[in-house]
């Protein structure tokens, strides 16, 4: 019993990745036309065109990715066989762990029995999400160095300077908001987003840490390589950086791991700083409206309500950081390296003890 | 048992292809394989704060930094060159110190039952509260030492520029 449950927590934090990023597929090219007043994807308009724009599912959500694996593998002639055939999957496959430890609701009762909504309970869960992030890096400089292209090993340089500028940030970021909750559990920081402030608007971390909010989405998206950081990929200077000797299902692998980014970014700000999986006034039992106003609701609906409002603030954030990526232009090299070490990074220091101090001041608004 | 044999083979192979390897990228990769391992030993030890610490610091960090100046300076394959006389006698008599010395500390530890863990081994409190209490000094010389090193870096990339 207690291996179909972790075998299905397990399974359900997969298909919440994987949905996130066809979705993303789909979201982000209805989405660029949308910004851009273009039609984009127009196969299969449902709904008879009663819909103000068309849908485009057929394009993007089926003949795209079938194109993608069914299109021939090139390896450049002198490239690093092994090595070009491994970057793709030290792109990927450390993100998809990161959503093991990603909670998508509270604990779910069934026969007795409490199921905690989270395929492996990590006490170091935040750390965990680091480390898997910073593994993605190997993709990209390997895959940059196998392809042996001048352009495809300057994009996966740029990456890992890049990306390792902006881990500090992150890094930091992510200190913060564990000495505000005083854990690095990733369940228990979503749980403790549950009560209410001045009994009136939810204690989300976004009140407690809007700085390391702020420095979180940067450099979030600063790691996932996208405009305004997309340097690696600059495709008006590098082709298309790192990935350029890439076809086919393995430059797919790189496309998915782009966006499995985008989502690791929406679920680390939904976690940390909007409540994760918690819907405002609602507890175990049912929601509690300021004033005395209490409807029950059976368990199995709040479970729903909660994994349905982990999604919703999920793709919210996805939708921000896509609106970003087809809104603002591309960072020049020094600006990017500028803004990482010399802005973001004192800021994050400062935040770091800003809030260490005022945490002792406050002793009790800290977890101990 | 089978997982501390499996990460004790794939460890030392790793560990060997490091060292073995022609390609300096290889090598650099098998370290990054020869750290998971590590990481591995000690999630097998109840001490998950240093696996992942050890992930992220060594893995995720310090080999990319490795990879990105091998990368830079475009290191070719390794042509066999003979060395040094030197170099190489002294490479072998530290090895055959260590040989020595690893294998008094197998002789001399006596494999018994070990007491079990206290309960929260290895995780974060105990760690922090152990550092900034117990450990305290060595704690504070190893952030001298590299603040040392730090200043130093940038000292030199001054003097360049």
């Amino acid at each position: 019993m207690d291996l179909i449950i972790s075998f299905g927590t397990a399974l359900v934090a997969l298909l919440i990745c994987l949905q996130v990023t066809v979705l993303l597929l789909w979201i982000e090219r209805k989405g660029s036309a949308l910004i851009q007043d273009r039609v984009g994807a127009n196969r299969a308009n449902l709904f008879g065109g009663l819909l103000p724009f068309n849908l485009g599912i057929v394009n993007t959500l089926m003949a795209d990715p079938l194109k993608l694996l069914t299109k021939e593998d090139i390896v450049p002639a002198s490239a690093d066989r092994f090595l070009h055939w491994l970057a793709p999957w030290l792109a990927v496959f450390p993100l998809f762990l990161t959503f093991a430890v990603v909670p998508f609701g509270d604990v779910l009762v069934i026969g007795g029995r409490e199921i905690n909504l989270q395929a492996v309970d990590l006490s170091g869960g935040i750390l965990f999400v680091l480390a898997m992030v910073s593994l993605g890096v190997y993709g990209v400089i390997v895959g940059g160095w196998a392809s042996n292209s001048r352009y495809a090993f300057l994009g996966g340089v740029r990456g890992s300077a890049q990306m390792i500028s902006y881990e500090i940030a992150m890094g930091l970021a992510l200190v913060s908001v564990v000495l505000t909750y005083g854990t690095l559990d990733l369940q228990q920081i979503a749980r403790a987003q549950g009560d209410l402030m001045w009994g009136v608007v939810p204690a989300w971390g976004i009140f407690y840490q809007p700085i390391a909010f702020v420095l979180l989405f940067i450099a979030g998206i600063a790691e996932s390589k996208r405009v305004p950081f997309d340097l690696p990929e600059a495709e008006s200077e590098l082709v298309a950086g790192f990935q350029t000797e890439y076809s086919g299902s393995k430059m797919s692998m790189f496309m998915m791991s782009d966006f499995i980014e985008v989502a690791i970014v929406a679920v680390l700000t939904t976690t940390l700083f909007f409540g994760g999986w918690q819907v405002p006034f609602l507890y175990r039992d049912g929601f509690h409206f300021p004033g005395g106003i209490a409807v029950a609701v059976p368990s199995l609906v709040v479970t729903l309500l909660q994994i349905t409002s982990f999604m919703v603030k999920v793709f919210v954030f996805c939708w921000v950081q896509i609106l970003i990526r087809w809104s603002l232009p591309r960072l020049r090299y020094d600006q990017l390296m500028a803004l990482g070490w010399k802005k973001l990074l004192p800021v994050g220091l400062a935040n770091v003890a800003a809030t260490a101090v005022l945490g002792l001041l406050l002793e009790g608004w800290t977890g101990t | 048992m089978i997982l501390f044999w499996v990460v004790a083979v794939l460890s030392v192979a790793s560990a060997l292809t490091v060292v073995l390897h022609r390609n300096p990228v290889y090598c650099a990769l098998a370290l990054v394989m020869a750290l998971f391992q590590v990481a591995l030993m000690f999630v097998a030890l109840d001490a998950h704060l240093i696996a992942l610490l050890q992930v992220i610091v060594y893995a995720g960090a310090i080999v990319v930094l490795f990879l990105f100046v091998i990368m830079l300076l475009s290191l070719e394959p390794d042509v066999p060159h003979p060395g040094r006389y030197t170099t190489r006698m002294a490479s072998i008599a530290l090895t055959v110190v260590l040989g020595v010395e690893i294998g008094a500390a197998v002789l001399v530890a006596q494999p018994g039952a070990l007491a079990p863990p206290p309960v929260d081994f290895g995780s974060t409190r105990m760690i922090g509260q152990k550092l900034f209490s117990e450990y305290l000094l060595p704690f504070e010389l190893t952030s001298v030492l590299l603040l040392v090193a730090i200043v130093g870096a940038v000292v030199l990339a001054r003097r360049r520029a």
